[in-house]
């Protein structure tokens, strides 16, 4: 009964999900055709920071920096590689160089833990925004325009509503990896050392290398998700790193659900269309927001995705 | 979540449908929200008082303003201006305060052929190379208050010049202007981290290395700062600095520390025409405070689409008369005469002020001197429109 | 480069790591004892800022706006530690990290819709505001020897406070080990309570202190909470003696930054290349800093829990 439920909400997702555009034309409301695809990618930048957060015990202040590392690989290949127009080509490139610069920074950042590593991984993602801000050749803190958006082989990607399955199913694919890799032995290991990073030690567990290849694949996604961004609003700036991006994305996942599969789509969801509609109805709308997210806090303490969980 | 955003749409299909009535549709993006945020209701409040003046119209047909608030985020804008466009359908953009949120959102306005009226920044490459049909500019180009007070250092014989902005391709632009017309020595060139606070090892600097006067750029919060801070230190070197920094909320909030203060801008609460007159009593009237140049530009953008509007009798369809309407800018603008260059930014005349205290002891601008009179951009020729 | 310039460097490193201090101090009591992670200690900071601003104007004395500011400031931290913070005590540090960025929210956009949006007057008082022969050479602002002055003597007030009274003691034994002070009986919520009330309270005066200096305005919180954890977590959380060292650390360090590098680094690369690498070096040195900092030592510089 509790399985029927369960695929019950799935199978209800995923047919609105997929049948959005035509929802969305048949309303002559195009624009939140677009406005879906900027809140699954803001999801899949939450997911990619629930690894770290929820799985792994890592809670990271600057993970807006892998976003806006990917996002200026497609940016700064638009620029000095005009020619590889190709996303099969570039997202690759720029998961890439995003889990390249996890390396190095996670390296040194899981030295520590706890408080101090939150303010390190802080340090890092301001040190690359006041770079950016003053890169002059690209741009600084003005940000980039793009011209277009990349292509894909056989499809219209300018189209909102091509983009859009695109994202989707790039949200879907790594929504299904992750899972597979909370089901793993990699993911049980990891919340082995979220419970008690010592006693997986004294089991003869390496945690610093489970720890890194978590914060790797999370930097590597979020490089992911910043380049469908840069794609989706064909312009990309150094504010994608600020340290407000981390706290949002960090706030998404809290809001929609630690360690839960699904928390980084329901907390990016929740935040988002918060945002939309609180917007139209005052000025002073973040008195409001604040105050659900304190409500949050205290009476829903395992975030949305808690609320549809069975009760223990 | 999905449900909750259907049921959105859903709802705001109901409410677009009762669309149908003639009237002229305004996509405001503007900051309101965060340190920004006085700018933008600067702009905002100067945009209102105009639609007061013209009785809620634009051209004699109902306006109806979607005002929205872009945090300062250039993502947030770009999406904002997104939805004017595609679900709103919104006849003018305006509004946006920041050039790095015009340069996100730009895009989605110029490439569907929608008119964007910037009542604030004004983004070289849109003057030069990029310039486009569709935008317009009712103030500035970037530089160009910066070019005047290079022009006001230059012709009163500085020779020793120490210039300071803030490090970012906006603080090197500014400079860049400065040094178009001044052509003395510098003293030192100190580009300071964006959101700075602190500012005292900067103005150490500047005493040890005996500049003769200082031009400084270090736009809102930050200018803010380093006056308060340039006036405890006790420095005797004449300070210049972009009308920016001295706009009349900066005046009110810092007071006595900008006084005597010189700076550069196209507009200022004593220009004497009938315009400007009406723009500042009502202005204080309604809002009770002195309006800044933000003010002046938001009332002019508002007034720049009301004439144009009326100029092509409603039809705001026939985008190219529309065009030719703005282009023609047929209406009494605060600052006094100006008219558009080829590139859609203005030919205007860019004044000397300093900060005094009027007679009811508040801290105002006073226009000492024109520094340029009709002056074109330095991008212009680069235009190809 | 000539000495009374170096000195004067040296004592605008030393100011601005002690207004850094100002606000570290009650940061690293709060992170330390109560553990808890308070990001809207920049909002507290804010709300001090415009409580002495107006109360200064309302009374029309800095002296009596400073006094009744600290002490308004300081109830509302307790009535909201009281009413919302306590709550967090027991919870892990990302409910903190949510529950306060909340609050950030809500205290700026409630301090908008009180003031409005325009920047607040607050200005040094008239005998403070001009500058002092220090000696050759060196003029030095008053107000920012005032700075240097308040640092250092809260420093000392603090480091007496916790280290002599019995309220200091209790305040160790919290912070080193707070199931211990819970078992030895002490009435662990009044001390919680009393401490966050200091914190507040040096939040107001930390906001008067540089109100005169940096704008007060909406989002001045935020600017500042960025550099006083980065103090906090070099010093070593919970350590008093550790914000101080990492204070007057980043001030100096900041400072040194931006007077050497750009023209230090002029005189080894072309000026083309140190032009852009000058100012981008000064401005991430505090954070170069911290991460070298945490490097070798991952607790801080003086730990204060085993």
């Amino acid at each position: 009964m509790n399985h029927l439920r369960r695929h019950g909400w799935l199978l209800a997702t995923l047919a609105v999900a997929l049948s959005l555009p035509q929802l969305a034309a048949l309303c002559g409301q195009d624009f939140y055709v677009s406005f879906a695809s900027r809140l699954l990618i803001w999801a899949l930048l939450a997911s990619s920071l629930n690894l770290l957060v929820g799985m792994g015990g890592m809670v990271s202040l600057g993970h807006a920096a892998y976003f806006g590392a990917g996002a200026y690989v497609v940016g700064i290949l638009s620029v000095e590689a005009p020619g590889w127009s190709s996303a099969l080509l570039v997202w690759p490139l720029a998961v890439a160089l995003s889990a390249l610069l996890a390396v190095v920074i996670g390296a040194v950042c899981l030295r520590t833990r706890g408080v101090y590593f939150i303010m390190i991984t802080l340090a890092f993602a301001q040190m690359l925004f006041y770079i950016f801000t003053s890169l002059t050749p690209y741009g600084g803190d003005d940000g980039l325009s793009l011209a277009k958006r990349l292509t894909l082989p056989g499809l219209a990607m300018a189209g909102d509503a091509t983009f859009y399955y695109v994202v989707l199913a790039i949200f879907a694919a790594c929504l299904t990896a992750l899972g597979r890799l909370q089901a793993s032995r990699f993911g049980r290991v990891l919340a082995g050392i979220k419970d008690n990073e010592e006693r997986m030690e004294s089991l003869g567990y390496a945690t610093f290398r489970f720890k890194l290849v978590a914060y790797i694949i999370a930097g590597a996604l979020a490089g992911l998700a910043g380049a469908l961004m840069a794609n989706q609003n064909a312009f990309v700036s150094p504010n994608m790193m600020s340290w407000n991006e981390s706290g949002i994305a960090l706030v998404m996942v809290i809001l929609g659900g630690l360690g839960s599969l699904w928390g980084g789509l329901a907390g990016a969801a929740a935040f988002l269309v918060l945002e939309e509609v609180l917007t139209g109805f005052t000025t002073h709308w973040q008195i409001v927001l604040g105050l659900i997210l304190l409500a949050v806090v205290f009476f829903a303490p395992r975030g949305i995705a808690g609320l549809f969980a069975k009760q223990p | 979540m999905k449900k909750k955003l259907l049921c959105l749409a859903l709802a705001c299909f109901c409410a677009a449908s009762a669309l149908a009535a003639e009237k002229i549709k305004v996509g405001f993006i503007t900051t309101l929200s965060g340190p920004g945020g006085v700018l933008g209701v600067a702009i905002r409040d100067g945009f209102n008082l105009a639609l007061e003046h013209t009785g809620g119209k634009l051209g004699g047909l109902p306006a109806e303003v979607i005002i929205e608030d872009d945090q300062q985020k250039p993502d947030v804008a770009k999406q904002l201006a997104d939805k004017l466009v595609k679900r709103d359908k919104v006849d003018f953009g305006t509004g946006i305060v920041f050039q790095n949120l015009l340069q996100a959102a730009q895009s989605s306005f110029l490439g569907a052929e929608t008119f964007y009226v910037s009542p604030n920044t004004g983004p070289s490459d849109l003057a030069g190379a990029n310039c486009n049909p569709y935008f317009f500019a009712v103030s500035w180009v970037s530089d160009s208050y910066s070019e005047a007070s290079g022009k006001n250092m230059q012709d009163k014989g500085y020779k020793n010049v120490f210039v300071i902005a803030p490090n970012y391709p906006g603080g090197k632009d500014v400079v860049n202007g400065f040094k178009r017309y001044y052509k003395g020595a510098y003293a030192g060139e100190v580009y300071t981290k964006l959101g700075q606070l602190d500012y005292a090892v900067e103005i150490s600097q500047i005493r040890a290395a005996k500049a003769d006067a200082v031009f400084f750029f270090l736009p809102g919060g930050m200018g803010v700062n380093f006056l308060k801070q340039w006036h405890q230190a006790g420095m005797g070197v004449p300070l210049f600095g972009t009308g920016w920094s001295f706009d009349q909320d900066t005046l009110a909030a810092v007071g006595e520390p900008t006084l005597g203060a010189l700076n550069a801008a196209h507009w200022n609460l004593d220009l004497d025409n009938a315009a400007n007159k009406k723009f500042v009593a009502d202005f204080e009237k309604k809002y009770g405070r002195l309006p800044n140049e933000y003010a002046s530009q938001g009332y002019d953008a508002a007034m720049l689409i009301d004439a144009a509007v009326r100029d092509v009798k409603g039809k705001v369809e026939d985008k190219a008369a529309l065009r030719r309407a703005l282009e023609a800018a047929n209406f009494k603008s605060t600052r006094g005469a100006f008219r558009f260059n080829k590139n859609h930014f203005p030919v205007q005349n860019y004044y000397l002020r300093q900060v005094v205290k009027d007679d009811k002891g508040r801290f105002v601008n006073k226009t000492v001197a024109t520094i340029f009179t009709d002056h074109p951009d330095a991008y212009v020729a680069a235009c190809k429109m | 480069m000539s000495w009374p310039l170096f000195a004067e460097q040296c004592l605008n490193g030393l100011q601005f790591g002690l207004m850094l201090f100002l606000l570290a101090a009650g940061l690293t009591l709060i992170f330390g004892i109560m553990d808890l992670i308070n990001l809207a200690h920049g909002s507290l900071y804010m709300l001090g800022a415009y409580l002495v601003a107006s109360l200064a104007q309302a009374t029309g004395s800095f002296a009596l706006g400073l006094a009744l500011g600290v002490a308004a400031t300081a109830a509302i931290g307790m009535a909201l530690e009281i009413a919302v913070l306590r709550g967090l005590y027991r919870r892990d540090h990302l409910s903190q990290v949510l529950a306060t960025f909340a609050l950030i929210m809500i205290a700026n956009e409630t301090t908008r819709a009180l003031w409005g949006v325009q920047p607040l007057v607050l200005n040094v008082p008239a005998a403070l505001s001009g500058s002092v022969q220090l000696f050759a050479g060196i003029r030095y602002p008053a107000f920012r020897l005032l700075i240097i002055a308040v640092g250092l003597a809260v420093a000392l007030a603090l480091y007496f406070l916790v280290a002599r009274t019995r309220l200091g003691m209790l305040v160790r034994a919290g912070a080193s080990n707070r199931e211990m002070a819970m078992v030895m009986g002490t009435d662990i919520r009044w001390l919680f309570t009393a401490v966050f009330g200091v914190g507040a309270g040096l939040c107001a005066l930390a906001g008067a202190m540089l109100g005169p200096l940096l704008a007060v305005q909406v989002g001045m919180g935020e600017n500042i909470l960025i550099l006083a954890f980065v103090t906090v977590v070099i010093g070593g959380i919970g350590s008093i003696r550790g914000a101080f060292v990492g204070a007057l650390l980043i001030g100096i360090v900041d400072t040194f930054g931006r007077a050497f590098i750009p023209t230090g680094l002029r005189a080894l690369l072309s000026p083309a290349v140190a032009d852009v690498a000058g100012p981008s070096l000064a401005s991430i040195s505090i954070y170069l800093l911290m991460v070298g900092v945490l490097f070798w030592k991952p607790q801080g510089l003086f730990p204060a829990r085993g």
